[in-house]
C-alpha cells in the first residue's frame, strides 16, 4: 500500500468516527433536550403535551398536599403571575419547602396536571434555582409592562 | 495580623512569579552567551514562590483553626462548633480558599519540577518553570484582584455562618486536593509542550520527560473524580454515582483528553511520531482544566461547587483561558510546520491502534463538551433555557466507548510499525471464547436476560482477557520478572477499566430501588434483602440534631445488622441533610435513606440494592494504581548522559 493510500485510509477512519459521533449527537439532541417553561408560558399553552420538559417557580405557601400513601404529593408552583399544579410520587429533596424555589422535570397531562418524574435538589437553603428565578423575573417584567 | 501576613505573602509570590515567568524564558531564548544567569534564576524563583504560597496557605489555615471570624472567608465558611477536621478542610470549602488550594498545587508541582529536573538541560528547565511561572502570575492575580481569601470583616462576626453541611464529610477532606492535583498537574504537561515548542526541540526526549508527570497528574485526576463520585453516592442520598452534571463533566473532560494524551505520548516517545498531535492534546488537556475551573467557579453553573457568583471572576478566568488557548495555539501554528513526521508505520500497527484510541477519546470528549456547553450557549444567546440530561450522554458517549474497549485488548498485543492482525486475533481466541461464556453466564445467574447487559459483561471480560493473555504469554516465555514496571502499570490500569465496566454494567442492569412509607414493624425487601423498620429516635451531634432511623437488615430470615440512616438539621444553617446508611459488600451494597416523617410514627424511606457498585470505584483505584506503578519505572530516572544517549539513538531521522 502506498503512503498516500495509507494516509487516506487513516483520515477516512477518523472522519468515519466523527461522522458516527455526529449522527449519535444529532439523534440524541432530537430526543433528549429538555426545555424549560415558566408557569406563565404554560398558562399561555406554549408547553408541549406528552413531552418531557422542566418547570420552575416558587412552591405556593400552604399548597403541599400529601396523600394517604405518604409518598404521593401535589403542590402548586407559581411565578407570582400564573400557577399550576404538580404531582409527584417519591421522596422530596431535603430542601423542598413551601415558599421556596423549585425546579421539576416531567410531563403535562391532558388534564393540565404536571406529573413530575424528578424534583430537583438544591444545595443551599438560600439558593434559588436560576430557572425558578428566571420564571419569577419574567413574570415581574410582564407585570411591569402591563402597568405601563 | 496573621491574615495580613498571608495576604502580603501572596503579593510577594505574585512578584516572584513575575520574575519566574519572564527572565528565565528570555534567558533561554538568548542562549548560553547572555542568558545563563537568567536561566539560573528559574529554580530559586520557583522555590521562593512555593514557600510564599505555602506560608499564605498556612495563614489561612490558622485563621480557620483559631476561629478568626474577622476574616470574611472564615466567617462565611466556618463556625466555632465545627469539628477541627472540617475547619481544616473548610479552608477549601469555598471559592477563595479552593483557588488558593489550586495555587498551592501549582506551586507544589512547580517546585517538584525544579527538584526532579536535574537530568534536563538547564534551558529546558528554565522554559518549563518559566511557563509555570506565567500560569502562576495569572492565578495569583486572579486571587488577589477578585478573590482575596484574607479580606477582613469589620466589625468581626460573632460566629461563623458554618460550612455547607453537604461538605461536612470526610469526602470533602480528600476530594478537592486529589482533583486539583490532577487538574493542575496537566499544567506540567502543558508547560513541557510549550517549552518544547519554544525551543523547537519537539522530540522523543521531550515526550520521555513529560510522560511521568502527565501520568501522575492523570492518576490523581482519576482518584479525584472517583472520590467525588463516591461522595455523591453516599452523601446526596440518591444512590447515583454519576449524574452527567456539568460540574462532573468539567472534571471528566480533562480526564478523557488526558487519557488520550498519555497514550499518544507513548507513541511519541517510542516511535517519534504524533508529535504535533501530542502537543495539541497537552494544550487541550490543560485548557479543559482551565475551562473546568471557569465553569465551576464563575457561577454559570449551579451546583454544590458553584459558590458565590461574581461576574468579574468569570470574566477574569475567561480572559485567562482565552490568553492560554490563543497564545499556545499561535505558538503551535508558528512551530508545527517545522516538526518532522517521525517514524512511518503500517495501517495495521500499534501506532494506528493508538491513533484510533486517540480519535475515539477526543471525539467522545467533544460530544461531552457539546452537551455541557450547549445549554449555556443557548441561554447566553437568549434563546431560552434547556438542559441536556443523562439520556443524551448515555446515547452518545456509551456507543463511542464500545470500539475503544474492543481495541483495548488488541493494542498491547500488536507490534509497533507492522502488526499481523490475524495473528493477534489468534492469540486472543481463547480470551474471546472465555469472555463470551462469561457474558452469557452472568445474566443467567441473575435470572434476567438482557442483551445490553451481556454486551457490557462481554466487553469487560474481553478487556481483562486481553491483559490476561499478554501476562500468560510472558509467563510462558519465562520473562515475567523481566517485564518493566510500566508494562505492569498499563495492564493494571486496563484491568481497572474492565472492573469499572463490569461494575457499571451490573449496577445499572440489576439495581433495585423502592420508595416506601414505613411504620414501625413494617418490612420492605429489595434484591433478596429485607428491612424491618424499628423506629426513629433523636440524637445530637457536635453541630447538628439528628433523627436516627433504625432498620433491621436481614436475608433469608437471618438478621445481618441494624442500619441507622440519619436526617440531620444543622444548628447554624437550619439546613436538613440526609445521611444514608450503607452496608458495603464486595458483590453488592444495600443502601437506605430516610425521607421525611409522614404521619404520627411513619416515615418515607428509600431502599436500594446495588450489585457490584463498589467495583466502579475499585476499577478507578486500579487505574490510578496502574499509573503510579508505570511512573515508578526506573527508565524515567536515568542520568542526564544516559538519557541523551538513548535519545540520540532513538531519535528518528
Amino acid at each position: 500500500m502506498k503512503p498516500r493510500h495509507k494516509r487516506f485510509a487513516l483520515i477516512g477512519g477518523g472522519l468515519a468516527v466523527i461522522g458516527i459521533a455526529a449522527v449519535l449527537v444529532l439523534n440524541a439532541f432530537q430526543s433528549n433536550l429538555v426545555f424549560f417553561f415558566t408557569p406563565t408560558q404554560i398558562a399561555a399553552g406554549e408547553a408541549p403535551k406528552g413531552k418531557t420538559f422542566r418547570i420552575g417557580g416558587l412552591v405556593k405557601d400552604g399548597s403541599l398536599q400529601r396523600q394517604s400513601d405518604g409518598l404521593t404529593v401535589q403542590f402548586v408552583v407559581t411565578d407570582t403571575a400564573k400557577e399550576f399544579t404538580v404531582a409527584y410520587t417519591g421522596i422530596l429533596p431535603d430542601l423542598f419547602r413551601e415558599g421556596k424555589g423549585v425546579v421539576a422535570q416531567g410531563k403535562l397531562g391532558e388534564n393540565g396536571l404536571f406529573t413530575a418524574s424528578e424534583v430537583l435538589a438544591k444545595h443551599d437553603e438560600n439558593y434559588m434555582p436560576p430557572e425558578a428565578q428566571h420564571a419569577v423575573d419574567e413574570a415581574h417584567k410582564a407585570a411591569r409592562t402591563v402597568k405601563q | 495580623m496573621i491574615p495580613e501576613l498571608g495576604h502580603f505573602a501572596l503579593i510577594l509570590a505574585l512578584l516572584v512569579s513575575l520574575v519566574q515567568g519572564t527572565l528565565p524564558l528570555i534567558g533561554a531564548h538568548r542562549g548560553n552567551s547572555g542568558g545563563r544567569a537568567w536561566i539560573a534564576l528559574a529554580r530559586p524563583a520557583a522555590r521562593t514562590q512555593f514557600l510564599l504560597v505555602v506560608f499564605a496557605f498556612a495563614c489561612l489555615t490558622w485563621a480557620f483553626v483559631a476561629n478568626d471570624f474577622s476574616v470574611v472567608y472564615v466567617a462565611q465558611h466556618s463556625n466555632s462548633r465545627l469539628p477541627l477536621e472540617y475547619r481544616l478542610a473548610g479552608v477549601w470549602g469555598g471559592h477563595e480558599g479552593s483557588l488558593l488550594l489550586w495555587m498551592l498545587m501549582l506551586s507544589g508541582w512547580t517546585v517538584a519540577v525544579s527538584l526532579l529536573s536535574r537530568h534536563l538541560p538547564d534551558a529546558m528547565t528554565a522554559r518549563v518553570l518559566g511557563v509555570l511561572g506565567l500560569i502562576a502570575v495569572g492565578f495569583l492575580a486572579f486571587i488577589l484582584f477578585t478573590s482575596n481569601p484574607f479580606e477582613r470583616l469589620l466589625p468581626a462576626a460573632e460566629d461563623g455562618r458554618d460550612l455547607n453541611p453537604l461538605l461536612q464529610d470526610p469526602g470533602l477532606i480528600f476530594h478537592p486536593p486529589m482533583l486539583y492535583m490532577g487538574y493542575v498537574g496537566f499544567s506540567i504537561a502543558f508547560a513541557f509542550a510549550i517549552a518544547a515548542l519554544l525551543s523547537g526541540q519537539l522530540d522523543a526526549a521531550w515526550a520521555r520527560w513529560s510522560r511521568p508527570w502527565t501520568t501522575t497528574a492523570w492518576a490523581f485526576l482519576t482518584l479525584g473524580i472517583a472520590l467525588g463520585s463516591w461522595w455523591a453516592y453516599y452523601e446526596l442520598g440518591w444512590g447515583g454515582w454519576w449524574f452527567w452534571d456539568p460540574v462532573e463533566n468539567a472534571s471528566f473532560l480533562p480526564w478523557l483528553v488526558g487519557t488520550a494524551l498519555i497514550h499518544s505520548l507513548a507513541v511519541t516517545e517510542k516511535r517519534g511520531c504524533f508529535k504535533n498531535w501530542t502537543v495539541l492534546l497537552a494544550i487541550a488537556a490543560f485548557s479543559l482544566s482551565l475551562l473546568g475551573t471557569f465553569l465551576v467557579r464563575s457561577g454559570v453553573l449551579t451546583s454544590v461547587h458553584a459558590f458565590a457568583t461574581d461576574p468579574r471572576r468569570g470574566i477574569f478566568i475567561l480572559i485567562l483561558l482565552a490568553i492560554v488557548i490563543g497564545a499556545s495555539l499561535f505558538l503551535f501554528a508558528l512551530r508545527a510546520p517545522k516538526v518532522g513526521l517521525g517514524g512511518s508505520f503500517g495501517l495495521v500497527s500499534r501506532e494506528s491502534l493508538l491513533l484510533m484510541n486517540n480519535v475515539l477519546l477526543v471525539v467522545a470528549a467533544g460530544s461531552v463538551l457539546l452537551g455541557t456547553l450547549y445549554p449555556l450557549l443557548i441561554d447566553a444567546l437568549g434563546m431560552g433555557k434547556l438542559s441536556v440530561g443523562p439520556p443524551y450522554f448515555n446515547a452518545v458517549f456509551v456507543p463511542l466507548m464500545v470500539p475503544l474497549l474492543v481495541l483495548m485488548s488488541l493494542g498491547p498485543l500488536a507490534r509497533w510499525k507492522h502488526a499481523d492482525m490475524a495473528a493477534v486475533l489468534r492469540r486472543l481466541t481463547f480470551a474471546l471464547a472465555a469472555a463470551i461464556a462469561i457474558a452469557i453466564a452472568v445474566p443467567l445467574i441473575y435470572g434476567k436476560w438482557s442483551t445490553l447487559t451481556a454486551m457490557g459483561v462481554l466487553l469487560a471480560a474481553w478487556v481483562a482477557g486481553g491483559s490476561a493473555v499478554a501476562i500468560i504469554e510472558r509467563l510462558r516465555a519465562g520473562g515475567l520478572g523481566a517485564q518493566p514496571l510500566h508494562w505492569w502499570g498499563m495492564h493494571l490500569a486496563h484491568v481497572g477499566v474492565a472492573v469499572f465496566v463490569l461494575g457499571v454494567t451490573l449496577v445499572s442492569s440489576y439495581q433495585e430501588e423502592k420508595d416506601v412509607r414505613m411504620e414501625p414493624d413494617d418490612t420492605v425487601s429489595v434484591g433478596g434483602y429485607s428491612f424491618r423498620f424499628i423506629g426513629v429516635r433523636e440524637a445530637t451531634g457536635p453541630n447538628y440534631r439528628a433523627m436516627v432511623g433504625e432498620l433491621e437488615l436481614s436475608r433469608d430470615g437471618k438478621v445481618l445488622r441494624t442500619m441507622k440512616p440519619e436526617k440531620r438539621a444543622y444548628l447554624t444553617s437550619a439546613m436538613p441533610m440526609t445521611e444514608a446508611a450503607i452496608d458495603t459488600g464486595l458483590l453488592r451494597d444495600v443502601y437506605v435513606s430516610l425521607g421525611e416523617p409522614v404521619g404520627e410514627r411513619a416515615w418515607s424511606v428509600r431502599v436500594y440494592y446495588k450489585p457490584f457498585v463498589d467495583w466502579i470505584w475499585g476499577g478507578c483505584l486500579l487505574m490510578a494504581l496502574g499509573g503510579i506503578v508505570a511512573i515508578s519505572d526506573r527508565r524515567y530516572r536515568m542520568k542526564k548522559a544516559a538519557a541523551s544517549a538513548a535519545i540520540v539513538q532513538g531519535a528518528p531521522a
